[in-house]
């Protein structure tokens, strides 16, 4: 079963090549994916194993074509890609004449970015977010506006050396783990890394996972890549397929948990950069495409910060790792949207340049809703998915606090409580780039740019609103995803490892 | 499931109706936001005689351990808040009615209204730090939407903006604040909550929980958003940047001292205070009531001054808290409950002095500029009776209005502190202040000769605006009688901390003191104010060089203009330069041109299709997976 979550959008693709009409297909083929998804999460309840599969592809090293949902984290992050795949598709405005190449890439973006959070076998996990790339750079470079081919191949030259660090990393995971298969489940049951190799494995593994998600200072690749994009891909990448990096961290960490400790205080202040420079950066961003790009970077450090969290504490802490998995599921949602949204702004007014705008709630009343909504979700607004997400990741860093009279003040804080502490300055930091940017766009009075612009449409609404309700849902009652997301992963006995598609 | 949810629920669903369904039908909007408050405020009136509920209704989120569940905590310090905010809503709903008529987003005001009835409730009720945040970010957020109604103003834009950043900054801290304390007394729950030991760790957690009050309540150095707050509809400025929200940093910080009962039933709280934390918050309250009180006595627009003069009780109020940790032994320690106690009386007469003043610019076709009105009193008589009572309130005119009695117990506070006597003339030097302030405005304003077009035309209000400033007159006089004539000890009204302390009495002596103090600032006051403006057109002190400085409210804001050009876009810009050019241009630019290197190469050979070279890429990669893959094992 789980295997036609990705064969759905592959097969639609071939269609479209083969002749069918790309956006139909394309729109289709997502929406009852997102179907089908809802339906397999809400069995997974009560069948952990429901719509597992695994094909053995090689016996040595053994490898396994091997789907299944792993756990909470897991469901969730399928999800995430569901919608956002589909309010990408259907909110993506393609221009004339490449509608095949749009679609077709748009899907297999999808295709690879579920099939790698619905692996569990490490080498499909990481072939399967490389088959999402592709599609992703040849976007960029083909369809993309502005300075397109320098963003391109920035991204294609960043990613591709984040990925062969990564590679590194995993297979020396791998050959020390002495693990004979490399099914997850394996994995992580194998036997514990001698400490050596774990620092330098973790190492690897947060440089090569960190650049996939724009870990500070590698995380220059991401705003030009996400403004040159075309609003689908950035949609996809930024929301969907940049967490697959934070995503392969929490999965392995445990491997190599004592190697990542060591590394704590210099991660903290790497996702400090992220939270607190990049912040800056975003700040004195003169466009609403770049300044949604590097807001993108900023938010990773929140994740980063869960991350960090959950290691020090070697996994005792029960607030992180949800903390983490519901702050990524709201960022792809808010991401998603905000870029949806701020290309329906360049449709409308001809421009994203920030001083060129104004106004422009005036004439789109329903835009200027719309993307205030986003906007206040992004900057962690009560009531949105974001804000549980970064209330928690704020818990997590205190949760495991043990204050002590008898130090002085400032030594009573570990590595991961200093960071929280200016990580919080990132709040106000978020609402300043975003209400300016508001003001700036939709306030005031209107500007040859926006006096005539147009307003959405009903059709056009629909992607955003799908959005809006989801970041509604988990943000005023998110027990609703916490109680996926706790659930236990499933113990594993040898009958149902039996094929059941 | 108790009916105690329905305070929350009604405004909510108010909100949310008018929102999805009303908002082409403003008229019905209106009625539909005016029905939920007037029904939450008769729920509140019979909840205050109700049982006192505290419970966890559903479990908001769970993680292990750990749970964050939404409670109401339903007891005799919210009960009388959630009358205060319902009671002050519901009369500003009305007067909207009337003074929003014409407005073409009628419906998004009261939409946002709702939302903020709704917030603000939440603040109330809630049983633990994470609800009272979330609520407290959602009274933030629907301020800056009320503010910010006229939106295409660049004046009210700026004005939202520049109040929710504000509030973000006292936020950050008292975001910390929270997370600390939670390490220190064990939980976020109020009433689950243990004492912790004094140190230095718990004096920085309080005052950083402090900087949230900082920021709500609008404290110096905080206290730059409240004044241009004023750029939103005037009811808007009853409501929530007077009556209430700015009220809630007193109440989180009361909520605290309401907390934490020992074995033997008394609360505790106010121990949290007992160090320098509880001083130096004093201290700002003190500092912020004289510096908003001496920049009152220079502004010309009439809600400016009623804004300063709010900024200029809030600091009483707060001063008053931070009291409560550092009353000498043998004196009544009922300096929360002053200040409790006076955020009750201001609510109803700085209510009724801001729609007055509603009622005035509306009369006068929106002009605010006290030296463009005069001579009011005879064309707007009703108006100007309501509006002369609540300012007698806000002077605190002894014996009857309720101001008084509120005042008397934060002035007798000072005194009991010991150590914070010079509190005590900072304290009598603003109730000399506001006298003066507020007798400058009633006599340009209501006296003299109209000096506009605007003023001459003014005619008494219709009676929609003006039944709720009749109501708010009659409690500015009796809203404090109301408590004694229930047979309560007035600061008590909240409920003591200590029970022991009701039978501590005042020392007559220093009872004696503060009443002759705040009769003689009151007459020289209200003399001074007088005599200098009688039958003036514009204001005499005005080319002095130091109230210059009031008039310019000591240059702060222009200061902060200046931090925030050099501390943060200067910043900003230099962090950016260096981002662009040196993290992405050098260090890792050059591992990309290295790279690049090889790439031109393949480009050269490609004609630089992209397309081509991504696609052996990821062929490429693939392959070097499966082979390393299949040859490392």
């Amino acid at each position: 079963m789980l295997a036609f979550l990705i064969l759905l959008p592959l097969s639609a693709a071939i269609a479209i090549l083969g002749g069918f009409s790309a956006r139909g297909t394309a729109v289709l083929a997502t929406g009852a994916n997102l179907i089908l998804g809802l339906v397999l999460a809400a069995l997974w309840s009560n069948n952990p194993e429901i719509g597992s599969f695994s094909l053995p592809v090689l016996d040595k090293p053994a490898i396994h074509l091997s789907l299944g949902l792993f756990d909470g984290m897991s469901v969730t992050m399928v999800l995430l890609s569901l919608i956002v795949a589909f309010a990408a598709i259907f909110s993506g405005k393609c221009p004339a004449g490449s509608e095949k190449l749009w679609y077709v890439s748009c899907l297999l973006i999808a295709a690879g970015a579920i099939g790698a959070f619905l692996s569990t076998d490490l080498f499909f996990f990481y072939a399967f977010h490389e088959l999402a790339l592709i599609p992703t750079f040849l976007m960029i470079g083909m369809l993309g506006t502005g300075d397109r081919k320098e963003a391109a191949w920035k991204i294609t030259i960043y990613l591709a050396f984040g990925s062969i660090i990564l590679l590194a990393g995993l297979l020396w995971l791998v050959g020390a783990s002495g693990a004979n298969s490399f099914l997850f489940k394996d994995l992580l049951a194998a036997n514990t890394i001698p400490e050596p190799a774990q620092y330098g494995i973790a190492a690897l593994l947060i440089v090569g996972f960190g650049t996939l998600v724009s870990l500070f200072p590698f995380h220059s690749w991401a705003a030009p890549a996400y403004a040159s994009a075309p609003a689908p891909v950035s949609m996809l990448h930024a929301g969907v397929l940049k967490k697959f990096g934070l995503f392969g961290l929490l999965r392995l960490y445990p491997m190599v948990s004592e190697g990542i400790q060591s590394w704590i205080p210099l991660l903290v202040i790497l996702l400090l950069g992220n939270i607190l420079w990049v912040g800056m950066v975003t700040i004195n961003q003169k466009r609403l495409d770049t300044m949604l790009g590097n807001s993108s970077v900023m938010h990773m450090g929140y994740i980063f910060l869960a991350f960090a969290a959950l290691a020090e504490s070697g996994g005792a802490n029960d607030i992180a790792l949800p903390a983490a998995v519901v702050l990524m599921f709201a960022h792809g949602i808010s991401i998603a949207m905000l870029f949806a949204l701020s290309d329906r702004v360049q449709q409308s007014t001809g421009t994203l340049e920030l001083r060129e705008l104004g106004g422009l709630a005036k004439a789109a009343p329903r835009l200027a809703f719309l993307f205030g909504l986003a906007a206040m979700a992004s900057i962690g607004l009560p009531g949105f998915a974001n804000f549980a997400g970064e209330i928690m990741v704020f818990l997590s860093g205190f949760r495991n606090w043990i204050p002590d009279y008898g130090l002085p003040l400032g030594q009573n804080f570990t590595a991961v409580q200093l960071g929280t502490i200016c990580a919080l300055w990132g709040l106000v930091i978020s609402a300043v780039y975003m209400l300016r940017a508001y003001r700036q766009t939709f306030q005031g009075k209107p500007v040859p740019a926006t006096e005539n612009a147009r307003d959405l449409t009903c059709g056009e609404r629909m992607p955003a609103i799908l959005l809006a309700i989801a970041l509604l849902v988990v943000g005023l009652y998110p027990n609703s995803i916490l109680k996926l997301i706790n659930q236990k992963a499933a113990p594993k006995t040898s009958v149902s490892q039996t094929n059941n598609q | 499931m108790n009916e105690a949810w329905l305070l929350l629920i009604l405004p909510l669903a108010a909100a949310v109706l008018i929102q999805l369904r009303l908002k082409r039908i403003p008229a019905l909007a209106a009625a539909v936001s005016v029905l939920s408050v007037v029904l939450t405020f008769l729920l509140s009136l019979i909840f205050a005689a109700s049982d006192t509920v505290d419970e966890a209704v559903f479990t908001w989120a769970a993680a292990g351990d750990f749970t964050i569940k939404i409670g109401l905590q339903l007891d005799k310090l919210s009960k009388g808040m959630m009358i205060i905010v319902t009671g002050v809503g519901a009369l500003v709903h009305i007067f909207s009615l009337a003074y929003m008529k014409d407005d073409e987003a009628k419906a998004r005001y009261f939409c946002g209204l709702s939302i903020f009835m709704f917030s603000m409730t939440g603040i109330v009720l809630a049983n633990n730090f994470v609800m009272m945040f979330i609520f407290w970010e959602l009274v933030g957020f629907s301020s800056y939407l009320l503010i910010g109604h006229w939106y295409q103003k660049d004046s009210a834009a700026e004005a939202a903006k520049k109040a929710f950043l504000v509030n973000r900054i006292g936020d950050f801290g008292f975001l910390i604040g929270i997370l600390m304390l939670w390490g220190l007394a064990g939980s976020l729950v109020f009433d689950q909550m243990a004492l912790p030991a004094q140190g230095p760790l718990l004096t920085a957690a309080v005052l950083l929980v402090f900087c949230g009050a900082l920021g709500k309540s609008a404290q110096f150095p905080l206290h730059v958003w409240l004044p241009d707050a004023m750029e939103g509809p005037t009811p808007v400025s009853a409501l929530i940047h007077a009556a209430t929200m700015v009220a809630a940093g007193v109440y989180m910080l009361f909520r605290l001292q309401f907390s934490f009962v020992d074995a033997e039933g008394i609360r505790q709280g106010w121990q949290l205070f007992a160090n320098h934390s509880g001083e130096i918050i004093a201290w700002i309250g003190g500092i912020t009531a004289l510096l908003a009180a001496l920049m009152a006595t220079q502004q010309d627009d009439i809600k400016k001054i009623l804004a300063y003069s709010t900024l200029s009780q809030l600091g009483y109020m707060i001063m008053a808290i931070g009291l409560a940790g550092h009353t000498e032994p043998g004196h009544p320690n009922l300096a929360g409950e002053s200040g409790m106690f006076h955020l009750y009386t201001h609510a109803w007469f700085k209510a009724l002095l801001f729609l007055g003043s509603g009622a005035i610019i509306y009369a006068c076709h929106h002009e605010q500029n006290i030296w463009k009105m005069g001579g009011l009193a005879k064309r707007m008589k009703a108006t100007t009776l309501t509006f002369v009572i609540g300012t007698a309130a806000l002077m605190a005119v002894p014996g009857i209005t309720s101001g008084f009695y509120s005042k008397e117990e934060i002035l007798l506070a000072t005194l009991h502190g010991g150590h914070m006597t010079p509190l005590f003339l900072i304290a009598a030097f603003v109730a000399f202040l506001t006298p003066f302030y507020m007798t400058r405005l009633l006599v340009v304003t209501f006296l003299g000769k109209p000096r506009s077009h605007g003023a001459e035309e003014a005619k008494e209000v219709g009676n929609l605006m003006l039944s709720p400033l009749l109501i708010l007159a009659a409690l500015a006089i009796a809203s404090a009688f109301i408590i004694k004539g229930a047979g309560i000890n007035i600061p008590a009204m909240f409920s003591a901390i200590d029970p022991r302390s009701h039978d501590v009495h005042h020392d007559s002596g220093i009872a004696t003191l503060v009443l002759g103090t705040s009769f003689a600032a009151l007459f020289a006051g209200v003399g001074l104010g007088y005599f200098l403006y009688k039958d003036r057109d514009s204001d005499p002190l005005e080319n002095n060089n130091l109230f210059q400085v009031f008039r310019n409210k000591f240059y702060i804001d222009e200061l902060y203009l200046k931090i925030v050009r050099i501390g943060q876009d200067c910043v900003a810009a230099i962090i950016h330069f260096f981002d662009e050019f040196i993290i992405n241009g050098l260090l890792v630019g050059g591992l990309s041109r290295s790279v690049g290197g090889l790439g031109n190469l393949f480009r050269r050979m490609q004609s630089g299709n992209l397309q081509i070279y991504a696609l052996l890429f990821g062929g490429g990669i693939l392959l070097v997976v499966y082979l390393t893959v299949f040859f490392t094992s």
